[in-house]
């Protein structure tokens, strides 16, 4: 990699090392320091930081499409909910016969369905390395077929918006439906372990920690690559001016197709890291609301920074988390006004409140 | 039948065989001198006829400029060439063996035309040498993009250009804070980077200073030669300060053509800018 991907990028440097400093310190603070210790760190806590390390990858694949392509993407749920049922397919199948009805080669919603066989599309699940595969290639084919279709024709601005909301829409829909072979509204859940480990445990649970902050890294570099290199100075100008870009010769529509695919893939591998630490996968996860919600978290992070996208999904679930224990009805509201607080005083995001103190300073 | 409508088909004397019908190629063929055939050329939008049958003729190396009052199809000339817009009719070829009519607009972009738009549209989140690198020629497909990095001969390229067009200190500035005539000289030089053998520039000089008009005809006139250069411009002292040719649109077609002198003396183009009162 090219020593110019971190030069000058200050808020990715502290991210970076203050990520780096938490995932040394909590998996010594969880399994080394006693339960009783005021420093100890709770398992609970660890899974609640993994789950929101996978958010923000998610919103680092967001920003990608967002702050530096220009497309607001608001069905990017829907590529890590794939990932997630990929991952959970996995899940289902370590199971084997350990479920309520015992059947080593059916999960148990498709026993209660009565189903005599595992349908073709779950099969191979029960490796990891296919699933893992299948972790990137759903969402990316799907991107890709959605991608292919969309920009050729060129489909731009809220329009774009509206049809990704569609997918995810229509895939939420669909995934609700029993005989589509996904668990219907409960989804899949009850998972027993993954690679062997046991997913209670605190050591998996850490395991899953550390991935998820390296997941955060490698897709944070890998972003960062991309936006410092010649492709990302030819996105941005996408963004700005997208006729002028086409008419100095690039290939608009690939370049979008391209980094769009690429972003789907990150939001699929953010989706199979979170569902082994929440423990459930459901249709929930394609709805339209919480495609909004990650457009949120990078609208107020500060968008084209990147850091910006991990700061702000980490605040603002940090807020959800905090508010609905609190005061439950209050977590919309508040999500609500800060949106709109951000958008009319910091249309750059914290990230640009922070850089414009740099600059002052 | 067939053989008789084959037959008339074959004894067409408006058309040339088949056989005859030089091959579309890609590399351009100047040999005769000429770099543009505009033939016979007709759009309608609407009903309303922007260009009627309109035949033009390009030099390769001239600087020519074309003027006509607004609405006598220069933009919609433009269009045609750069492939933005289709003719119902007529032929249009770059050289001698490349049919622009079959090319897509970046395609036509990549081999070798190069358009300045009225409206300086520059990249303003970019810093001048960026928007410069992204106009270069080079190999524009996604992965090549992805893993390019300017080498010394880039550099040098860059570093030239920015010279022509007089943005050397300016060249980390970001472009949107850059003058309204910079942005013009930057979207010049973004034209240049792209080496193109045809430049058409859309009113340069729209909206621009005394001083920065006449290094902008500087900066055109020392063009001409190296690449050949197509000027649509409404200002008659600038029109009259870099031309040798000008070639003067009205209705959609060529009312006369010549040297500024010789034009601004033809009673017609008098007509059409001074009268117009009467006959209408």
């Amino acid at each position: 990699m090219r020593l110019g991907t971190l030069h000058l990028d200050r808020g990715g440097q502290i991210f970076l090392l203050l990520l780096a400093l938490t995932t040394l310190l909590v998996p010594v603070l969880n399994l080394a320091v006693p339960a009783d210790s005021p420093l100890h760190v709770s398992t609970f806590t660890v899974t609640l930081l993994g789950k929101y390390l996978t958010y923000a990858l998610l919103a680092i694949a967001v920003d990608l499409v967002w702050g530096y392509l220009g497309i607001l993407s608001l069905g990017h749920g829907a590529f890590f909910a794939l990932g997630g049922y990929a991952m959970g397919m996995y899940l289902m199948r370590q199971i084997g016969d350990r479920g309520v009805y015992g059947n080593p080669e059916l999960p148990d919603f498709m026993v209660f369905l009565n189903w005599q066989e595992l349908p073709w599309f779950w099969q191979g699940f029960d490796i990891f390395w296919f699933a893992a595969l299948m972790v990137m290639l759903v969402p990316g084919v799907l991107a890709f077929v959605f991608g292919w279709l969309a920009f050729r024709s060129r489909v731009t601005g809220v329009y774009l918006s509206i049809i990704t909301q569609a997918l995810t829409y229509a895939l939420m829909l669909a995934f609700f439906r029993n005989e589509m072979g996904f668990g219907g509204n409960n989804g899949l859940t009850d998972f027993k372990d993954l690679l062997g480990f046991d997913l209670q445990s605190d050591a998996t649970r850490v395991g899953l920690f550390i991935a998820s902050a390296l997941a955060v890294v490698g897709g944070y570099l890998a972003c960062r690559y991309i936006v410092t290199s010649k492709l990302g100075r030819v996105t941005v100008a996408i963004r700005d001016a997208e006729s002028r870009t086409r008419f100095i010769g690039y290939r608009v529509e690939r370049f979008k197709l391209w980094v769009f695919t690429f972003s789907a893939v990150l939001a699929g591998i953010a989706g199979a890291l979170y569902v082994p630490q929440v423990g459930i996968i459901n249709p929930g996860e394609f709805s339209p609301i919480n495609s909004i919600e990650i457009v949120v978290w990078v609208a107020i992070g500060g968008r084209a920074t990147l850091y910006g996208a991990v700061l702000g999904a980490l605040l603002v679930n940090y807020g959800k988390t905090y508010l609905t224990g609190v005061m439950p009805d209050a977590w919309l509201f508040a999500l609500g006004g800060l949106f709109v607080l951000v958008t009319l005083l910091l249309p750059q995001g914290i990230a640009g409140l922070l850089r414009r103190k740099e600059a002052t300073a | 039948m067939k053989t008789l409508d084959t037959l008339r088909t074959t004894m067409r004397r408006d058309q040339v065989w088949e056989i005859m019908v030089p091959k579309t190629g890609l590399e351009l063929d100047i040999s005769h001198g000429t770099i543009l055939y505009l033939e016979d050329i007709s759009v309608t939008f609407d009903g309303f006829r922007a260009i009627n049958h309109l035949n033009l003729y390009i030099d390769a190396g001239e600087l020519r400029c074309i003027i006509g009052p607004n609405g006598a199809g220069k933009t919609t000339m433009m269009d045609i060439i750069t492939g933005k817009t289709r003719p119902d009719t007529g032929t249009a070829w770059f050289g001698q063996s490349i049919d622009l009519l079959r090319l897509s607009e970046p395609e036509i972009a990549s081999l070798g035309i190069g358009r300045k738009f009225q409206k300086p549209t520059v990249f303003e989140h970019h810093s001048v040498m960026e928007n410069l690198e992204l106009a270069m020629a080079a190999d524009k497909r996604v992965w090549p993009t992805l893993l390019a990095r300017l080498t010394p001969e880039q550099h040098e390229r860059i570093d030239g250009v920015l010279e022509t067009i007089g943005l050397q200190e300016h060249r980390a500035r970001r472009a949107g804070a850059l003058s309204h005539g910079q942005k013009q000289w930057l979207e010049i030089g973004m034209l240049l980077m792209q080496d193109p053998h045809l430049l058409l520039v859309d009113e340069p000089v729209a909206g621009m200073t005394h001083q920065e008009m006449d290094r902008t005809a500087e900066l055109l006139k020392s063009l001409a030669g190296r690449h050949t250069v197509v000027v649509v411009e409404h200002d008659m002292d600038f029109v009259r300060s870099i031309a040798n040719k000008v070639t003067v649109l009205h209705q959609g077609s060529v009312l006369a053509e010549g040297t500024m002198d010789e034009v601004q003396n033809d009673p017609r183009v008098i007509e059409v800018y001074l009268g117009g009162g009467d006959g209408h």
